[in-house]
């Protein structure tokens, strides 16, 4: 692992840039005494033009646990070096101090004992509160939405997103991108696109019939600010119809396209900009190589992998920002363009912390309406949990052996398999488990949980390509979700092997036997991406369960066995 | 054989195509592009190859083919069990060189092209298309 000072030495001396990242300021600060809001808003606005990033909020309008991964394994390349750092290396790398407000919100470490101390984070009436306050001191400061927006939650579920869209409608984005959007089905991405009063961003929405660029979104928007002229590019999640169920949207197409985004930045610095953003929900380690290898782009506000970084990355010349997930933060980015380029930054990924953040009011009441007509079954008390609940981190959590748990009982499955999406809720020992929590680390549209049968050997077949598309040291070849998580079953991985050699030792946790290659075994899952998929729903699944057991206690899950690191 | 069009609803997607018997044996790809060349050395680049890095739809994958100046350009899926997919052959009065098609792919593997040259010569290139079960994304 490469220390901090190597880090911004060698990113900043690469680099012509000058700048700052504010996120050290508070922290220290913190350590000593209580955290206010001024702490966290405080930031000396430098230069012309300032961007406000927010992605990946997965319909998250409340406070929410968020338990950042302990596993989050960079190959290639990009291993050890950011995001692909966690816990106290993370502390390290960053100068934080253990056990501070800024610590708890970044790592996973005593994640427990932390959160009863700083409280939960998030909610889109505080994150109203944050973006009021940078506009009150830099009134046209941009606001940019990274995709992931309307899918999360059990009222985004029941509302088709509705929820979630009024809310940043009256949050004032400038531009977004997307990716679970798609989800709710072209019709409805049509629907609401026809009536946002913003561009809905990507040069890589393609029209699937004639593979040609669609006519329907926008590449590319344009804002002027101070004399400075900006190109903000959209980058919509580019494996759309592989990771989800592509016939919701069969009449698209998407993909990295790196040569279009190359023609897009011409074209834009041809038309006079003096400032390309991309705003992308590509992946970080994606954005990093597609940022080494387009050239003139000056910022890629980076989204989809849920990484919270307290300084840019530089790459070349350009900075990649990581705003993390679910409301956690929002990034404040103030910059300095003169003739025609980039000249500095002031950067602060500001934290959430609802308990320091005044809720605004209008935002408050605004989502407290939205939730109204469902209030019932969202805060109605399924069971209550002793163990602490997450989902975020390459291989097994908490939450996916209780998903698992519930399927195999439910379902009477010899093997479970719940998908490795990354977003998700905690929630912390003794918390009351509520349908909402639920559906927070369940909601989607093709949430039917089968049941079927699968040989050994396709068993196989699906946990190494999984592995490969977390595992493969291209990033173009990564599609940015985490292990498929499996209940019943035990296995190796060796995470630095070629594609087809990382798995090994599968075993039936039921017997202790090696799986056999030839036995058909019955698994239980749900997130299929086929249509007329059949089953119950997936949270109908897991309530059932935990009305049974009352309590959650989960047992430590040592199944997974990781080498290759 | 598993496709993505016959597999049952897996949670993860439906298609074993990692594990396609007879894929194609190396001899059968050499033996197509010595058919093409004559047996003439091939030299590499002069080939553009566009085709996404990881497949939407294994069964429908969009390729294109470019070699500025060239006669013809030999296209081939080097791991399905038959690589032949097209010769496409430019007169005189063709206003480039270039092809686009869709493609079966039955796992990953490479896409080549061979372009030949009105000089006689021959260029050529090859691009990995992933084939993948899918699901799971973040």
């Amino acid at each position: 692992m490469i220390s901090r000072r190597e880090f911004l030495q060698a990113s900043i001396a690469a680099s012509a840039l000058y700048g700052i990242s504010g996120f050290g300021n508070w922290s220290k600060l913190s350590a000593q005494q209580a955290l206010t809001q001024d702490d966290l808003l405080r930031f000396d606005t430098f230069g012309n033009v300032s961007l406000i990033h927010i992605t990946d909020i997965h319909a998250q309008l409340k406070p929410i646990w968020f338990r950042e991964p302990e596993w989050n394994v960079g190959v290639g390349d990009v291993s050890g070096k950011p995001p692909h750092v966690v816990g106290k290396d993370f502390i390290e790398l960053f100068n934080l101090t253990p056990g501070s407000a800024d610590a708890y919100a970044l790592t996973y470490v005593d994640f427990e004992a932390l959160g009863r101390t700083y409280g939960r984070m998030g909610g889109m009436d505080r994150v109203a509160t944050v973006v009021n306050a940078i506009r009150a001191d830099r009134p046209d400061a941009i606001l940019l939405d990274g995709g992931d927006t309307w899918h999360g939650s059990m009222t985004s579920y029941l509302t088709e997103g509705q929820d979630v869209i009024n809310v940043m409608n009256k949050l004032g984005v400038d531009a977004m991108t997307s990716h679970w959007e798609w989800t709710f089905g072209q019709d409805r991405v049509r629907e609401v696109v026809a009536g946002l009063p913003f561009p809905f961003l990507g040069q890589n929405i393609f029209d699937n019939e004639w593979n040609e660029p669609s006519e329907e979104f926008e590449p590319y928007t344009w804002f002027e600010r101070g004399g400075v002229k900006i190109a903000v590019i959209g980058q919509a999640f580019p494996y759309m119809p592989i990771a989800n169920p592509g016939w919701k949207f069969p009449e698209f197409s998407f993909g990295i396209r790196e040569s279009r985004m190359q023609e897009m930045v011409n074209e834009v610095r041809d038309q006079g900009a003096d400032l390309v953003v991309v705003l992308s929900h590509n992946g970080f380690d994606v954005d990093r190589q597609m940022a080494s290898r387009v050239e003139g782009i000056d910022i890629v506000l980076t989204g989809h992998t849920h990484d919270a970084l307290p300084e840019p990355v530089i790459v070349g010349e350009t900075l990649l920002i990581a705003s993390g997930s679910h409301g956690k933060f929002v990034t404040r980015l103030d910059l300095d363009v003169r003739d025609g380029r980039m000249m500095g930054f002031r950067h602060k990924l500001i934290p959430i912390f609802a308990d320091v953040i005044a809720p605004d009011a209008e935002m408050a009441a605004l989502i407290e309406e939205e939730r109204a007509p469902f209030k019932d079954q969202l805060e109605e008390v399924i069971g209550h949990t002793d163990s602490l609940l997450f989902r975020r981190g390459n291989f097994n959590g908490t939450w996916d052996d209780l998903i698992c748990e519930a399927m195999i009982s439910e379902r009477d499955a010899e093997i479970a398999m719940s998908p490795g999406v990354r977003w998700g809720a905690s929630l912390l020992p003794g918390d009351a488990i509520t349908r909402e929590d639920i559906h927070n680390v369940t909601s989607m549209t093709y949430g039917q949980c089968y049941r079927t049968e699968m040989t050994g050997d396709f068993l196989k077949v699906v946990l190494e390509d999984v592995a490969d598309n977390i595992f493969n040291p291209d990033p173009y070849f990564q599609q940015g979700g985490d292990m498929v998580r499996i209940g019943g079953l035990g296995y190796h991985v060796d995470v630095s092997a070629p594609v087809n050699e990382r798995i090994s030792n599968m075993t039936l946790l039921s017997t202790g036997e090696a799986i056999d290659p030839a036995r058909n075994y019955v698994v239980a899952g749900w997130a299929s991406v086929n249509p007329e998929t059949e089953g119950p729903q997936i949270w109908d699944v897991v309530e059932n369960h935990i009305r049974k057991i009352g309590r959650v206690a989960l047992e430590p899950n040592t199944s997974v066995q990781v080498a290759g690191l | 054989m598993l496709t993505r069009r016959d597999t049952m609803a897996l949670g993860l997607g439906a298609a074993a195509v990692t594990l396609v018997p007879g894929m194609a044996s190396a001899s059968a790809v050499d033996e197509a592009i010595a058919a093409f060349t004559g047996g003439a050395s091939v030299s590499e680049g002069g080939v553009t190859i566009t085709a996404p890095e990881i497949a939407e739809n294994g069964n429908t994958v969009p390729v294109e083919v470019d070699a500025p100046g060239a006669v013809a350009i030999l296209l081939l899926a080097a791991g399905n069990p038959t690589p032949g997919v097209a010769t496409f052959n430019f007169s005189e009065g063709a206003g480039s060189q270039r092809a686009a098609t869709r493609i079966r792919l039955g796992g990953t593997q490479d896409v080549v092209a061979v372009a030949k040259m009105p000089d006689g010569s021959f260029q050529q290139a090859a691009l990995e298309v992933k084939v993948t079960i899918g699901g799971c994304g973040g």
